[in-house]
Protein backbone atom coordinates (compact mmCIF):
# COMPACT_ATOMS: atom_id res chain seq x y z
CA UNK A 1 0.00 0.00 0.00
CA UNK A 2 2.23 3.15 1.19
CA UNK A 3 1.74 5.81 -1.48
CA UNK A 4 -1.73 4.41 -2.71
CA UNK A 5 -3.13 6.05 0.13
CA UNK A 6 -2.96 9.34 1.35
CA UNK A 7 -4.42 8.94 4.70
CA UNK A 8 -4.88 5.72 7.21
CA UNK A 9 -6.21 5.27 10.17
CA UNK A 10 -5.49 2.46 12.20
CA UNK A 11 -8.49 1.85 15.82
CA UNK A 12 -9.02 5.66 16.21
CA UNK A 13 -11.06 5.84 19.01
CA UNK A 14 -12.56 8.79 20.70
CA UNK A 15 -14.34 8.55 24.34
CA UNK A 16 -16.33 11.16 26.05
CA UNK A 17 -16.61 10.01 30.01
CA UNK A 18 -17.51 6.47 29.36
CA UNK A 19 -19.40 7.37 26.00
CA UNK A 20 -17.58 5.75 22.81
CA UNK A 21 -18.26 8.23 20.13
CA UNK A 22 -15.59 6.09 17.74
CA UNK A 23 -15.00 3.26 18.61
CA UNK A 24 -11.85 1.39 16.46
CA UNK A 25 -12.37 3.06 12.95
CA UNK A 26 -10.12 1.70 10.56
CA UNK A 27 -9.69 4.00 7.27
CA UNK A 28 -7.88 3.74 4.33
CA UNK A 29 -8.24 7.03 1.76
CA UNK A 30 -7.17 6.81 -1.77
CA UNK A 31 -4.78 9.65 -3.39
CA UNK A 32 -7.00 11.08 -5.79
CA UNK A 33 -10.45 9.40 -5.16
CA UNK A 34 -13.74 10.98 -3.56
CA UNK A 35 -14.03 9.25 -0.51
CA UNK A 36 -17.75 9.24 1.64
CA UNK A 37 -18.26 8.92 5.04
CA UNK A 38 -21.90 8.41 5.68
CA UNK A 39 -23.81 7.10 8.40
CA UNK A 40 -27.13 7.73 10.44
CA UNK A 41 -27.22 10.94 12.87
CA UNK A 42 -24.77 10.17 15.77
CA UNK A 43 -22.96 7.53 13.44
CA UNK A 44 -19.28 9.95 14.85
CA UNK A 45 -18.88 11.00 11.45
CA UNK A 46 -18.34 14.47 12.39
CA UNK A 47 -16.02 13.71 15.29
CA UNK A 48 -14.35 10.88 13.01
CA UNK A 49 -13.53 14.85 10.65
CA UNK A 50 -12.60 16.76 14.26
CA UNK A 51 -9.93 13.92 14.91
CA UNK A 52 -8.60 13.76 11.26
CA UNK A 53 -7.71 17.51 11.66
CA UNK A 54 -7.00 17.28 15.66
CA UNK A 55 -9.64 20.01 16.22
CA UNK A 56 -10.26 17.08 18.74
CA UNK A 57 -7.70 14.18 20.42
CA UNK A 58 -8.22 10.86 20.20
CA UNK A 59 -8.37 8.53 22.97
CA UNK A 60 -6.15 5.93 21.15
CA UNK A 61 -5.51 4.99 17.52
CA UNK A 62 -3.22 6.23 15.13
CA UNK A 63 -3.45 8.66 12.17
CA UNK A 64 -0.99 8.54 9.30
CA UNK A 65 -1.15 10.81 6.54
CA UNK A 66 1.05 11.06 3.70
CA UNK A 67 3.16 7.96 5.67
CA UNK A 68 3.41 10.24 8.25
CA UNK A 69 1.89 9.87 11.79
CA UNK A 70 0.23 13.36 12.62
CA UNK A 71 -1.58 11.71 15.86
CA UNK A 72 -0.22 14.31 18.16
CA UNK A 73 0.52 17.22 15.64
CA UNK A 74 -1.56 20.16 16.38
CA UNK A 75 -4.51 21.72 14.35
CA UNK A 76 -2.31 24.37 12.30
CA UNK A 77 0.40 22.51 11.12
CA UNK A 78 -2.04 19.68 10.03
CA UNK A 79 -3.67 22.23 7.80
CA UNK A 80 -0.71 23.41 6.59
CA UNK A 81 0.56 20.03 5.26
CA UNK A 82 -2.14 20.54 3.04
CA UNK A 83 -5.15 18.92 4.83
CA UNK A 84 -7.40 21.14 4.89
CA UNK A 85 -11.34 20.58 6.45
CA UNK A 86 -14.69 22.67 5.89
CA UNK A 87 -17.20 22.59 8.40
CA UNK A 88 -21.11 21.63 9.33
CA UNK A 89 -22.60 25.20 9.18
CA UNK A 90 -20.82 26.93 6.32
CA UNK A 91 -17.84 28.51 7.34
CA UNK A 92 -17.35 32.37 5.83
CA UNK A 93 -15.59 35.14 7.44
CA UNK A 94 -18.96 37.14 7.12
CA UNK A 95 -18.13 40.84 7.96
CA UNK A 96 -15.24 39.95 5.27
CA UNK A 97 -15.63 40.95 1.70
CA UNK A 98 -15.72 37.44 -0.55
CA UNK A 99 -11.97 38.72 -2.27
CA UNK A 100 -10.94 39.29 1.54
CA UNK A 101 -12.18 35.63 2.28
CA UNK A 102 -9.86 34.28 -0.26
CA UNK A 103 -6.78 36.29 0.89
CA UNK A 104 -7.22 35.81 3.66
CA UNK A 105 -6.35 31.81 2.82
CA UNK A 106 -3.79 33.17 0.00
CA UNK A 107 -1.89 35.41 2.19
CA UNK A 108 -0.40 32.75 4.59
CA UNK A 109 1.90 32.04 1.95
CA UNK A 110 3.54 35.24 1.65
CA UNK A 111 5.05 34.84 5.15
CA UNK A 112 4.11 38.33 6.70
CA UNK A 113 1.16 37.38 8.29
CA UNK A 114 2.94 38.61 11.72
CA UNK A 115 4.08 41.73 10.07
CA UNK A 116 1.98 44.40 11.82
CA UNK A 117 4.54 46.88 10.81
CA UNK A 118 3.56 46.65 6.89
CA UNK A 119 1.21 47.87 5.03
CA UNK A 120 -2.25 45.86 3.72
CA UNK A 121 -1.21 47.24 0.32
CA UNK A 122 1.41 44.30 0.14
CA UNK A 123 -1.38 41.87 -0.27
CA UNK A 124 -2.46 43.60 -3.76
CA UNK A 125 -0.68 41.07 -5.22
CA UNK A 126 -2.92 38.43 -4.04
CA UNK A 127 -5.63 39.67 -5.73
CA UNK A 128 -4.94 38.11 -9.32
CA UNK A 129 -4.82 34.37 -7.94
CA UNK A 130 -8.34 35.53 -5.79
CA UNK A 131 -10.20 36.56 -9.09
CA UNK A 132 -8.76 33.49 -10.36
CA UNK A 133 -10.08 30.97 -7.71
CA UNK A 134 -13.60 32.88 -7.38
CA UNK A 135 -13.95 32.41 -11.58
CA UNK A 136 -14.06 28.74 -10.16
CA UNK A 137 -16.91 28.67 -8.16
CA UNK A 138 -18.93 31.07 -10.33
CA UNK A 139 -17.86 34.08 -7.82
CA UNK A 140 -15.97 36.60 -9.52
CA UNK A 141 -18.96 39.05 -9.79
CA UNK A 142 -19.59 38.94 -6.13
CA UNK A 143 -16.03 40.04 -4.96
CA UNK A 144 -16.67 42.87 -3.22
CA UNK A 145 -19.66 41.68 -1.32
CA UNK A 146 -19.47 41.21 2.30
CA UNK A 147 -20.20 37.69 2.93
CA UNK A 148 -23.05 37.56 5.01
CA UNK A 149 -24.82 38.95 2.63
CA UNK A 150 -24.43 35.83 0.25
CA UNK A 151 -27.10 33.71 -0.47
CA UNK A 152 -26.67 29.88 1.18
CA UNK A 153 -25.43 28.31 -1.40
CA UNK A 154 -22.93 30.99 -2.37
CA UNK A 155 -21.80 31.11 0.91
CA UNK A 156 -20.79 27.48 0.25
CA UNK A 157 -19.32 28.18 -3.00
CA UNK A 158 -16.84 30.77 -0.99
CA UNK A 159 -16.00 28.29 1.47
CA UNK A 160 -14.83 25.69 -1.58
CA UNK A 161 -12.70 28.61 -3.01
CA UNK A 162 -11.07 29.50 0.41
CA UNK A 163 -10.35 25.79 0.99
CA UNK A 164 -9.07 25.62 -2.98
CA UNK A 165 -6.70 28.55 -2.47
CA UNK A 166 -4.60 26.36 0.15
CA UNK A 167 -4.45 24.14 -2.68
CA UNK A 168 -4.76 21.08 -0.31
CA UNK A 169 -4.02 17.48 -1.51
CA UNK A 170 -6.67 16.35 0.94
CA UNK A 171 -9.90 18.13 1.47
CA UNK A 172 -12.59 17.30 3.92
CA UNK A 173 -15.85 18.18 3.14
CA UNK A 174 -18.61 18.32 6.08
CA UNK A 175 -21.93 18.13 4.74
CA UNK A 176 -21.12 20.34 1.80
CA UNK A 177 -24.66 19.95 0.27
CA UNK A 178 -26.45 20.49 3.96
CA UNK A 179 -29.69 22.88 4.02
CA UNK A 180 -29.17 23.71 0.42
CA UNK A 181 -32.13 23.75 -1.99
CA UNK A 182 -32.36 21.55 -5.61
CA UNK A 183 -30.36 24.37 -8.10
CA UNK A 184 -27.52 24.50 -5.21
CA UNK A 185 -27.30 20.76 -4.52
CA UNK A 186 -26.55 20.61 -8.26
CA UNK A 187 -24.08 23.54 -8.55
CA UNK A 188 -22.05 22.30 -5.56
CA UNK A 189 -21.81 18.45 -6.98
CA UNK A 190 -20.41 19.82 -10.10
CA UNK A 191 -18.15 22.13 -7.94
CA UNK A 192 -16.84 19.12 -6.07
CA UNK A 193 -16.17 17.58 -9.38
CA UNK A 194 -14.27 19.76 -10.72
CA UNK A 195 -12.30 20.98 -8.16
CA UNK A 196 -11.30 16.74 -7.07
CA UNK A 197 -9.47 16.59 -10.27
CA UNK A 198 -5.50 16.26 -8.67
CA UNK A 199 -6.38 15.83 -5.39
CA UNK A 200 -7.99 13.85 -3.02
CA UNK A 201 -11.77 14.26 -0.88
CA UNK A 202 -13.16 13.10 2.09
CA UNK A 203 -16.82 13.97 2.71
CA UNK A 204 -19.33 13.67 4.93
CA UNK A 205 -22.97 13.88 3.46
CA UNK A 206 -26.45 12.44 4.16
CA UNK A 207 -27.79 13.40 0.52
CA UNK A 208 -27.35 9.47 -0.77
CA UNK A 209 -27.88 10.49 -4.79
CA UNK A 210 -24.79 13.25 -4.06
CA UNK A 211 -22.62 10.19 -2.66
CA UNK A 212 -23.98 7.51 -5.55
CA UNK A 213 -22.97 10.88 -7.89
CA UNK A 214 -19.69 11.62 -6.68
CA UNK A 215 -17.82 9.24 -4.42
CA UNK A 216 -15.37 6.35 -6.00
CA UNK A 217 -15.37 4.75 -2.55
CA UNK A 218 -17.77 4.60 0.67
CA UNK A 219 -17.44 3.79 4.08
CA UNK A 220 -20.60 3.41 6.09
CA UNK A 221 -20.25 4.51 10.09
CA UNK A 222 -23.01 3.08 12.82
CA UNK A 223 -22.27 3.64 16.24
CA UNK A 224 -18.91 4.88 15.95
CA UNK A 225 -17.80 1.88 14.61
CA UNK A 226 -17.23 1.41 10.81
CA UNK A 227 -20.17 -1.29 9.27
CA UNK A 228 -19.04 -1.32 5.69
CA UNK A 229 -16.92 -0.24 2.76
CA UNK A 230 -16.66 -0.63 -1.26
CA UNK A 231 -18.19 0.81 -3.63
CA UNK A 232 -21.82 2.60 -3.74
CA UNK A 233 -23.39 -0.13 -5.77
CA UNK A 234 -21.96 -2.47 -3.78
CA UNK A 235 -22.55 -0.67 -0.25
CA UNK A 236 -26.28 -0.12 -0.99
CA UNK A 237 -27.31 -3.81 -1.07
CA UNK A 238 -25.50 -4.57 2.12
CA UNK A 239 -28.32 -5.90 4.66
CA UNK A 240 -26.45 -4.60 7.66
CA UNK A 241 -26.17 -1.01 5.86
CA UNK A 242 -30.08 -0.84 5.02
CA UNK A 243 -30.64 -2.67 8.48
CA UNK A 244 -28.67 0.72 10.18
CA UNK A 245 -30.72 3.29 7.64
CA UNK A 246 -33.90 1.71 7.95
CA UNK A 247 -34.34 -0.46 10.93
CA UNK A 248 -34.54 -3.98 11.60
CA UNK A 249 -36.85 -5.87 9.64
CA UNK A 250 -39.04 -7.31 13.12
CA UNK B 1 -19.97 39.25 15.89
CA UNK B 2 -21.63 38.71 12.69
CA UNK B 3 -24.17 41.67 11.63
CA UNK B 4 -22.35 43.72 13.91
CA UNK B 5 -21.87 46.26 10.94
CA UNK B 6 -18.45 45.84 11.79
CA UNK B 7 -17.74 46.31 8.42
CA UNK B 8 -19.51 50.00 7.15
CA UNK B 9 -16.15 52.02 7.12
CA UNK B 10 -15.02 49.76 4.32
CA UNK B 11 -18.93 49.91 2.20
CA UNK B 12 -18.56 53.66 2.51
CA UNK B 13 -14.91 52.87 0.76
CA UNK B 14 -16.46 50.47 -1.82
CA UNK B 15 -19.48 53.11 -2.43
CA UNK B 16 -16.34 55.72 -3.66
CA UNK B 17 -17.79 58.27 -0.57
CA UNK B 18 -14.24 57.36 1.75
CA UNK B 19 -11.45 57.95 -1.02
CA UNK B 20 -7.72 57.80 0.30
CA UNK B 21 -7.39 61.21 -0.66
CA UNK B 22 -10.50 62.55 1.65
CA UNK B 23 -9.28 60.07 4.61
CA UNK B 24 -5.62 61.72 3.95
CA UNK B 25 -7.13 64.92 4.08
CA UNK B 26 -9.82 64.29 7.17
CA UNK B 27 -6.59 62.93 8.96
CA UNK B 28 -4.30 66.19 8.34
CA UNK B 29 -7.59 68.07 9.36
CA UNK B 30 -8.12 65.82 12.90
CA UNK B 31 -4.53 66.64 12.98
CA UNK B 32 -4.33 70.04 12.73
CA UNK B 33 -7.15 70.36 15.32
CA UNK B 34 -5.23 68.79 18.06
CA UNK B 35 -2.33 71.00 17.46
CA UNK B 36 -4.73 73.62 17.94
CA UNK B 37 -6.75 72.44 20.52
CA UNK B 38 -4.55 73.69 23.97
CA UNK B 39 -4.73 77.47 22.72
CA UNK B 40 -8.67 76.94 23.01
CA UNK B 41 -9.10 74.32 25.33
CA UNK B 42 -6.97 73.74 28.85
CA UNK B 43 -4.03 71.85 28.29
CA UNK B 44 -4.43 69.56 31.02
CA UNK B 45 -7.64 68.28 30.68
CA UNK B 46 -7.00 67.73 27.00
CA UNK B 47 -3.98 65.55 27.80
CA UNK B 48 -5.81 63.74 29.79
CA UNK B 49 -8.07 63.44 26.81
CA UNK B 50 -5.52 62.07 24.97
CA UNK B 51 -3.73 59.48 27.29
CA UNK B 52 -7.54 57.56 27.57
CA UNK B 53 -8.03 57.96 23.78
CA UNK B 54 -4.65 56.06 23.20
CA UNK B 55 -5.37 53.65 25.92
CA UNK B 56 -8.92 52.93 24.55
CA UNK B 57 -7.30 52.84 20.79
CA UNK B 58 -5.01 49.57 22.60
CA UNK B 59 -7.97 47.90 24.01
CA UNK B 60 -9.79 48.85 20.64
CA UNK B 61 -7.33 46.52 18.85
CA UNK B 62 -8.44 43.54 21.08
CA UNK B 63 -11.98 44.14 21.52
CA UNK B 64 -13.04 45.65 18.19
CA UNK B 65 -10.31 43.99 15.64
CA UNK B 66 -9.22 40.40 17.36
CA UNK B 67 -12.87 39.72 18.99
CA UNK B 68 -11.23 39.26 22.56
CA UNK B 69 -12.91 41.66 25.75
CA UNK B 70 -10.28 42.09 28.10
CA UNK B 71 -11.05 43.33 31.71
CA UNK B 72 -7.52 43.94 32.83
CA UNK B 73 -6.38 46.35 30.99
CA UNK B 74 -6.08 48.79 33.99
CA UNK B 75 -3.13 46.27 34.99
CA UNK B 76 -1.04 47.66 32.42
CA UNK B 77 -2.25 51.39 32.53
CA UNK B 78 -1.63 51.52 36.13
CA UNK B 79 1.63 49.54 36.45
CA UNK B 80 3.15 51.82 33.30
CA UNK B 81 2.43 54.51 35.24
CA UNK B 82 4.08 53.76 38.79
CA UNK B 83 7.22 52.13 37.11
CA UNK B 84 7.70 55.90 35.17
CA UNK B 85 6.83 57.47 38.18
CA UNK B 86 9.31 55.41 40.30
CA UNK B 87 11.98 56.12 37.46
CA UNK B 88 11.36 59.29 36.96
CA UNK B 89 11.00 60.41 40.97
CA UNK B 90 13.52 58.16 42.68
CA UNK B 91 16.51 57.17 40.10
CA UNK B 92 16.01 60.40 38.22
CA UNK B 93 15.81 58.87 34.88
CA UNK B 94 15.59 61.25 31.95
CA UNK B 95 11.66 61.67 30.60
CA UNK B 96 11.49 59.14 27.42
CA UNK B 97 13.61 56.19 29.27
CA UNK B 98 11.26 56.58 32.24
CA UNK B 99 8.28 56.24 29.70
CA UNK B 100 10.21 53.42 27.39
CA UNK B 101 10.76 51.28 31.00
CA UNK B 102 6.85 51.82 31.99
CA UNK B 103 5.62 50.62 28.46
CA UNK B 104 8.61 47.96 28.30
CA UNK B 105 7.32 46.64 31.49
CA UNK B 106 3.77 46.59 30.76
CA UNK B 107 4.36 44.81 27.59
CA UNK B 108 6.44 42.05 29.34
CA UNK B 109 3.12 41.57 32.07
CA UNK B 110 1.46 41.36 28.79
CA UNK B 111 3.15 38.42 27.37
CA UNK B 112 2.57 37.14 30.99
CA UNK B 113 -1.16 37.56 31.14
CA UNK B 114 -1.92 36.82 27.70
CA UNK B 115 -0.31 33.65 27.51
CA UNK B 116 -2.34 32.31 30.54
CA UNK B 117 -5.37 34.31 29.35
CA UNK B 118 -5.88 33.56 25.41
CA UNK B 119 -6.04 29.60 26.21
CA UNK B 120 -9.90 30.32 27.56
CA UNK B 121 -12.13 32.51 25.35
CA UNK B 122 -14.77 34.39 25.50
CA UNK B 123 -16.11 35.14 29.58
CA UNK B 124 -13.22 33.38 30.90
CA UNK B 125 -10.92 34.95 29.03
CA UNK B 126 -12.68 38.29 30.58
CA UNK B 127 -12.33 36.62 34.31
CA UNK B 128 -8.81 35.27 33.97
CA UNK B 129 -7.65 39.10 32.79
CA UNK B 130 -9.96 40.40 35.77
CA UNK B 131 -7.91 37.98 37.92
CA UNK B 132 -4.73 39.62 37.28
CA UNK B 133 -5.41 42.86 37.44
CA UNK B 134 -6.89 42.23 40.94
CA UNK B 135 -3.37 40.97 41.79
CA UNK B 136 -1.82 43.86 40.35
CA UNK B 137 -4.17 45.87 42.07
CA UNK B 138 -3.60 43.99 45.53
CA UNK B 139 0.34 44.22 44.61
CA UNK B 140 -0.08 47.97 44.27
CA UNK B 141 -1.61 48.31 47.48
CA UNK B 142 0.96 46.04 49.64
CA UNK B 143 4.50 47.30 48.05
CA UNK B 144 6.01 50.18 49.38
CA UNK B 145 7.12 52.57 46.24
CA UNK B 146 3.64 52.94 45.11
CA UNK B 147 2.65 54.63 48.49
CA UNK B 148 -0.37 52.73 48.83
CA UNK B 149 -3.57 54.46 49.17
CA UNK B 150 -1.85 57.89 49.13
CA UNK B 151 -0.08 56.78 45.62
CA UNK B 152 3.48 57.90 44.21
CA UNK B 153 3.05 61.95 44.37
CA UNK B 154 6.34 64.83 42.78
CA UNK B 155 6.25 62.81 39.89
CA UNK B 156 8.72 65.44 37.97
CA UNK B 157 8.20 66.14 34.19
CA UNK B 158 11.70 66.30 33.36
CA UNK B 159 12.77 67.51 30.00
CA UNK B 160 12.09 66.30 26.30
CA UNK B 161 15.12 65.76 24.62
CA UNK B 162 16.52 66.81 27.58
CA UNK B 163 16.43 70.13 26.06
CA UNK B 164 13.00 71.52 26.36
CA UNK B 165 11.62 72.11 30.38
CA UNK B 166 8.32 70.12 30.29
CA UNK B 167 7.08 72.33 33.30
CA UNK B 168 5.15 74.36 30.80
CA UNK B 169 1.56 73.21 29.75
CA UNK B 170 2.38 73.71 26.54
CA UNK B 171 5.80 72.40 26.17
CA UNK B 172 3.49 69.57 27.88
CA UNK B 173 0.91 69.10 25.64
CA UNK B 174 2.70 68.57 22.64
CA UNK B 175 4.85 66.11 24.23
CA UNK B 176 2.17 64.00 24.71
CA UNK B 177 0.43 65.21 21.36
CA UNK B 178 3.39 63.39 19.61
CA UNK B 179 3.14 60.28 22.40
CA UNK B 180 -0.16 60.00 21.00
CA UNK B 181 0.14 60.37 17.44
CA UNK B 182 3.25 57.96 17.35
CA UNK B 183 1.07 55.37 19.62
CA UNK B 184 -2.29 55.83 17.46
CA UNK B 185 -0.07 55.22 14.40
CA UNK B 186 1.33 51.79 15.49
CA UNK B 187 -2.42 51.04 15.71
CA UNK B 188 -3.40 51.87 12.80
CA UNK B 189 -0.75 50.28 10.50
CA UNK B 190 -1.34 47.18 12.82
CA UNK B 191 -4.77 47.14 12.09
CA UNK B 192 -4.55 47.99 8.20
CA UNK B 193 -1.34 45.29 8.28
CA UNK B 194 -1.20 41.72 7.03
CA UNK B 195 -1.52 40.74 10.77
CA UNK B 196 -4.18 42.81 11.01
CA UNK B 197 -5.75 40.89 8.45
CA UNK B 198 -5.64 37.34 9.90
CA UNK B 199 -7.10 39.04 13.16
CA UNK B 200 -10.49 39.87 11.55
CA UNK B 201 -10.46 36.83 10.07
CA UNK B 202 -9.73 34.95 13.84
CA UNK B 203 -12.41 37.80 15.39
CA UNK B 204 -14.66 36.56 12.68
CA UNK B 205 -14.65 32.91 12.54
CA UNK B 206 -12.05 31.33 14.68
CA UNK B 207 -12.55 27.55 14.20
CA UNK B 208 -11.80 28.71 10.41
CA UNK B 209 -9.10 30.62 10.93
CA UNK B 210 -7.08 27.70 12.46
CA UNK B 211 -8.76 25.63 9.38
CA UNK B 212 -6.54 28.01 7.31
CA UNK B 213 -3.22 27.02 9.08
CA UNK B 214 -3.41 30.05 11.17
CA UNK B 215 -1.76 29.07 14.65
CA UNK B 216 -4.96 31.42 16.33
CA UNK B 217 -3.90 31.59 19.60
CA UNK B 218 0.22 33.22 18.44
CA UNK B 219 -1.89 36.16 16.72
CA UNK B 220 -4.42 36.77 19.82
CA UNK B 221 -0.87 36.61 22.12
CA UNK B 222 0.87 39.15 19.47
CA UNK B 223 -2.35 41.40 19.35
CA UNK B 224 -2.66 40.94 23.37
CA UNK B 225 1.50 42.09 23.53
CA UNK B 226 0.92 44.90 21.45
CA UNK B 227 -2.78 46.61 23.71
CA UNK B 228 -1.09 45.79 26.93
CA UNK B 229 1.97 47.86 25.54
CA UNK B 230 0.44 50.69 23.99
CA UNK B 231 -2.23 50.99 27.21
CA UNK B 232 1.24 51.48 28.88
CA UNK B 233 2.35 53.92 26.89
CA UNK B 234 -0.40 55.69 27.99
CA UNK B 235 -0.66 55.10 31.29
CA UNK B 236 3.31 56.15 31.74
CA UNK B 237 2.23 59.42 29.84
CA UNK B 238 -0.40 60.25 32.37
CA UNK B 239 1.39 59.65 35.19
CA UNK B 240 4.12 61.88 33.81
CA UNK B 241 1.05 64.88 32.65
CA UNK B 242 -0.50 64.51 35.96
CA UNK B 243 2.61 63.97 38.21
CA UNK B 244 1.01 61.67 40.13
CA UNK B 245 -0.23 58.07 39.87
CA UNK B 246 -2.68 56.37 41.87
CA UNK B 247 -4.69 53.35 42.71
CA UNK B 248 -7.52 54.57 40.70
CA UNK B 249 -5.45 53.78 37.58
CA UNK B 250 -5.01 49.76 38.32
CA UNK B 251 -8.32 49.59 40.10
CA UNK B 252 -11.25 47.56 38.32
CA UNK B 253 -13.20 50.66 37.82
CA UNK B 254 -10.77 52.03 35.10
CA UNK B 255 -11.36 48.66 32.95
CA UNK B 256 -14.42 48.70 32.93
CA UNK B 257 -14.06 52.55 31.56
CA UNK B 258 -12.27 51.34 29.14
CA UNK B 259 -15.10 49.16 27.34
CA UNK B 260 -17.64 51.82 28.00
CA UNK B 261 -15.16 54.46 26.09
CA UNK B 262 -14.92 52.20 23.16
CA UNK B 263 -18.39 50.97 22.82
CA UNK B 264 -19.77 54.45 23.39
CA UNK B 265 -17.49 55.80 20.24
CA UNK B 266 -17.66 52.31 18.11
CA UNK B 267 -16.16 49.11 18.68
CA UNK B 268 -13.94 47.76 15.57
CA UNK B 269 -13.55 51.84 14.05
CA UNK B 270 -10.35 53.48 13.88
CA UNK B 271 -11.42 56.95 15.09
CA UNK B 272 -14.53 55.38 17.77
CA UNK B 273 -12.22 54.71 21.21
CA UNK B 274 -10.61 58.63 20.75
CA UNK B 275 -14.11 59.92 20.27
CA UNK B 276 -15.41 57.71 23.04
CA UNK B 277 -12.63 58.68 25.45
CA UNK B 278 -13.30 62.06 24.50
CA UNK B 279 -16.67 61.92 25.57
CA UNK B 280 -16.21 60.38 28.95
CA UNK B 281 -13.23 62.25 30.06
CA UNK B 282 -15.34 65.20 29.28
CA UNK B 283 -18.64 64.19 30.96
CA UNK B 284 -16.60 63.51 33.94
CA UNK B 285 -14.21 67.02 34.33
CA UNK B 286 -17.34 69.32 32.88
CA UNK B 287 -19.85 67.87 35.57
CA UNK B 288 -17.80 67.42 38.49
CA UNK B 289 -19.91 69.75 39.82
CA UNK B 290 -22.43 66.98 40.28
CA UNK B 291 -20.49 65.48 42.81
CA UNK B 292 -21.11 61.51 42.74
CA UNK B 293 -24.03 62.05 40.63
CA UNK B 294 -21.72 62.21 37.29
CA UNK B 295 -21.40 58.15 37.87
CA UNK B 296 -25.75 58.14 36.99
CA UNK B 297 -25.07 60.34 34.32
CA UNK B 298 -22.36 58.81 33.15
CA UNK B 299 -24.43 55.53 33.27
CA UNK B 300 -27.27 56.58 31.76
CA UNK B 301 -25.80 58.31 29.00
CA UNK B 302 -23.99 55.00 28.59
CA UNK B 303 -27.19 53.10 28.12
CA UNK B 304 -29.05 55.63 26.04
CA UNK B 305 -25.70 55.81 23.94
CA UNK B 306 -25.19 52.07 23.45
CA UNK B 307 -28.82 51.59 22.72
CA UNK B 308 -29.47 54.04 20.24
CA UNK B 309 -26.46 54.22 18.89
CA UNK B 310 -25.58 49.91 18.93
CA UNK B 311 -22.35 51.03 16.80
CA UNK B 312 -21.01 53.70 18.87
CA UNK B 313 -21.16 57.09 17.84
CA UNK B 314 -18.29 56.74 15.51
CA UNK B 315 -20.06 53.64 13.56
CA UNK B 316 -23.12 55.57 13.77
CA UNK B 317 -21.54 58.78 12.03
CA UNK B 318 -19.93 55.86 9.23
CA UNK B 319 -23.67 55.19 8.21
CA UNK B 320 -25.19 57.89 8.40
CA UNK B 321 -22.24 59.14 5.46
CA UNK B 322 -23.55 56.01 3.79
CA UNK B 323 -27.05 57.56 3.54
CA UNK B 324 -25.89 61.19 2.37
CA UNK B 325 -22.65 60.73 0.33
CA UNK B 326 -20.90 63.84 0.10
Amino acid sequence: MGDDFILITEGLRKEYMGFVAVNGVDLQVRRGSIHALIGPNGAGKTTVFNLLTRFQAPTAGRIVYKGRDITRERPADVARQGMVRSFQISAVFPNLTVRENVRVALQRKLGTSFHFWKSDASLRVLHERAEELLAAVDLEAYQDTVAVELPYGRKRALEIATTLALEPELMLLDEPTQGMGHEDVGRVVELIRRVSAGRTILMVEHNLSVVANLSHRITVLARGSVLAEGPYAEVSKDPAVLEAYIGAPE
Amino acid sequence: MSGTGIHEPRTLIRMGVITPRRKAIFFAVMAGLGALAPFAVYPVFLMNVLCMALFASAFNLLLGYTGLLSFGHAAFLGSAGYVTGHALKVWGWPTEAGILLGTLVATVLGLVIGGLAIRRSGIYFAMITLGFAQMIYFVAVQLPFTGGEDGLQGIPRGKALGLFPLEGRYAMYYFVYVVFLLGFYVIYRTIHSPFGHVLRSIRENEPRALSLGYDVDRYKLVAFVISAGLAGLAGATKAVVLQFETLTDVHWHKSGEVVLMTLLGGMGTVMGPSAGALIVVAMENYLSGFGDWVTVIIGCVFVVGVLAFRRGFVGEAARLLKSFPI
